[in-house]
């Protein structure tokens, strides 16, 4: 590691992956699991189901309740003949792209505001912080499921709801972030040298709170697709016959007893894609040295 | 004390009303509003919907309407539900014993096995114990509460028979044993989560207080060890866990929601999402009131437990 340090030092450039950061995060086990699970299962969803012979919306009514191995159904079939492994693959796209947005949306959101708040601080800093401290009030699940109901439930609605209520982590680990970095001298510089608030705000003091960003972001994609699998569960989120991980665990309760594999499936995919963004979540902390005590 | 404790009451009232205001705007800012349910009837017409409008002051500004129903709610009037006609307070009362039931047996659970991993976990650092903690409590993070609830069932009503697979009672069997029985497979399946987030914070706050100076002088003086843990060690670590109660709150309701889906448990969660099957707005948006409430309650307890069991907060 010395070496490899060294020369990097010696070059005069440093480059990403030959960073102590990108050292750390190599050797955090954990984290690495973590990124070969989801990169299997995110090929697997992007490409699998064109390999596989059978279509998730085909109905084949002689088939259903296949049991697993049954023929070509790896995974079984559901109640109206479908192909279970179909489904599976069809519906982790929508729910990692929902996830996967969820998060960009919400990180945005959480930025802009932790910034703001943070950097102007006084009366506008502490409304928009007393905002944030209102929204973590809520059961969150609550409010999404109230705002699910109540609006049109598409994907991309979905997606915009789960981020509306998931930005405060980012928006109070940013401000805090802000809040220290404000009277550091660059700061002070870049307002000599007549700078704009918004410049100075988004082009000098949020780069130096990547570090935390990414680490939340990565959370964020861990809880947008465990919520995303709850309200869909529950029938106000992604409609069928579009699956998702979340709705095809919808009507599996009734068939436990006779078909259990239509519950276990698509519950070990879910937990298979939030423990991945989870121990990557962890390995980065570690990597990029983040304190966050309220994780 | 007393200043300490006015300022976070004030400071929760605060709060209170930046909720309501959340809450009344998103519910009011839906298509049809709180009127959908009843133009889903077919006999109604616009003449009607408008009557009613006006009947139920709906054709005011948004900003009055808010500060009426604010009043009204303030005085214990939180309206009557679209279904049965009867008082908010009183549908939601009748469901709320059923989840404060469970989510205090689940935060006993967690509380005891999550504070007992967590001790474990950082007197024994970097064991197989330790380890096997760690990324437990990860995975278990990671686990969807309602499925692992369905896993729950399969295995332990329908395999092994052992539990009942929902609801609060037996038809016919109403004895505490009964009741007991209903609860135990909710209760550690809501405390999943719990406990794997309680024993991280039990190990780090455990680490924390294991190096300090006091801990050391107690060992020199030659207190046994298992003194020095219980007294000294988990006295102090278990401070800031009072708060951690208080602030996971919110998420032990969320999941309670969940959790009562699955095992058609009796409480405000169902009662939650069949209003919101029904459009049942009032009910919708007491029960939003309710969490809110009884989260800020908890943390407000949290604070004044803290403030009286640490003699240092009440300086400051």
């Amino acid at each position: 590691m010395n070496a490899i340090s060294a020369t990097a030092i010696a070059s005069g450039r440093s480059r990403w992956w030959r960073s102590r950061a990108t050292q750390r995060f190599m050797r955090h086990r954990l984290a690495l699991i973590g990124i070969l699970l989801i990169t299997v299962l995110a090929l697997a969803c992007a490409f699998g189901p064109y390999l596989l012979p059978y279509n998730p919306l085909q109905i084949d009514i002689r088939a259903r309740f296949s049991p697993p191995f049954t023929g070509n159904h790896y995974l079984g079939t559901d109640p109206l003949g479908r192909d279970l492994a179909a489904r599976l693959l069809e519906a982790g796209r929508i729910s990692l792209l929902v996830g996967l947005f969820a998060m960009i949306l919400s990180t945005f959101i959480g930025a802009v505001i932790g910034v703001v708040a943070g950097y102007r601080g006084g009366w506008l800093g502490n409304a928009l912080m007393r905002f944030v401290d209102a929204f973590l009030a809520f059961p969150s699940i609550f409010l999404v499921l109230a705002m699910a109901a109540l609006l049109q439930p598409s994907p991309v609605m979905i997606t915009v709801i789960i981020a509306l209520t998931s930005w405060m982590e980012v928006s109070r680990i940013v401000e805090a972030e802000v809040r220290s970095l404000r009277e550091r001298e660059f700061v002070l510089a870049g307002r000599m040298l007549g700078l704009s608030g918004t410049h100075i705000m988004f082009r000098e003091i949020l780069p130096n709170a990547v570090g935390p960003i990414i680490v939340a972001a990565t959370l964020t994609v861990a809880r947008a697709i465990l919520t995303e699998s709850y309200i869909s569960f529950l029938g106000y989120g992604i409609q069928p016959p579009l699956p998702s991980w979340g709705n095809m665990l919808n009507g599996a309760q009734q068939y436990l007893e006779s078909a259990p594999w239509l519950a276990i499936v698509p519950g070990v995919a879910i937990t298979m894609a939030v423990t991945s963004f989870n121990f990557i979540g962890d390995g980065l902390r570690d990597a990029l040295d983040v304190r966050n005590d309220h994780h | 004390m007393f200043v300490f404790l006015l300022n976070r009451l004030w400071q929760s009232v605060i709060l209170l009303i930046i909720v309501s205001i959340i809450g009344f705007t998103i519910l009011n800012m839906i298509p049809g509003g709180p009127l959908s349910q009843y133009a889903l009837d077919p006999g109604m017409t616009a003449a009607d919907l408008e009557r009613l409008k006006e009947q139920m002051g709906l054709n005011r500004p948004l900003p009055i309407q808010y500060l009426d129903w604010a009043w009204r709610m303030a005085g214990g009037d939180w309206g009557t539900s679209y279904r049965d006609g009867q008082p908010v307070t009183a549908v939601i009362g009748r469901h709320i014993f059923a989840t404060l039931i469970l989510m205090g047996s689940s935060m006993a659970i967690s509380m005891a096995l999550g504070t007992w991993i967590g001790i474990r976990g950082a007197t024994h650092r970097y064991s197989i114990f330790d380890y096997t903690a760690t990324v437990g409590a990860m995975v278990a993070l990671s686990i969807p509460t309602f499925w692992f609830g369905l896993v729950g069932i399969y295995i332990f009503s329908l395999q092994l028979g052992w539990l009942p697979a929902g609801n609060m009672y037996t038809i016919g069997n109403e004895t505490v044993l009964g009741y007991l029985q209903h609860l135990i497979l909710p209760s550690l399946v809501l405390s999943l989560v719990h406990v794997a987030v309680w024993s991280r914070y039990m190990r780090t706050a455990t680490l924390d207080v294991i190096n300090q100076e006091f801990v050391r002088t107690a060992r020199a003086k030659g207190v046994p060890e298992k003194r020095v843990l219980m007294k000294h060690v988990v006295g102090n670590a278990l401070l800031p866990m009072i708060t951690l109660a208080g602030m996971q709150l919110p998420q032990l309701l969320g999941g309670a929601l969940v959790t009562e889906t699955v095992f058609t448990w009796p409480g405000m969660g169902r009662l939650f999402l069949d209003s919101l099957g029904y459009s049942d707005y009032p009910v919708v948006m007491g029960l939003l009131m309710l969490s809110a409430i009884l989260t800020l309650l908890g943390n407000l307890i949290a604070d004044i437990v803290v403030s009286m069991v640490d003699p240092r907060i009440r300086l400051s």
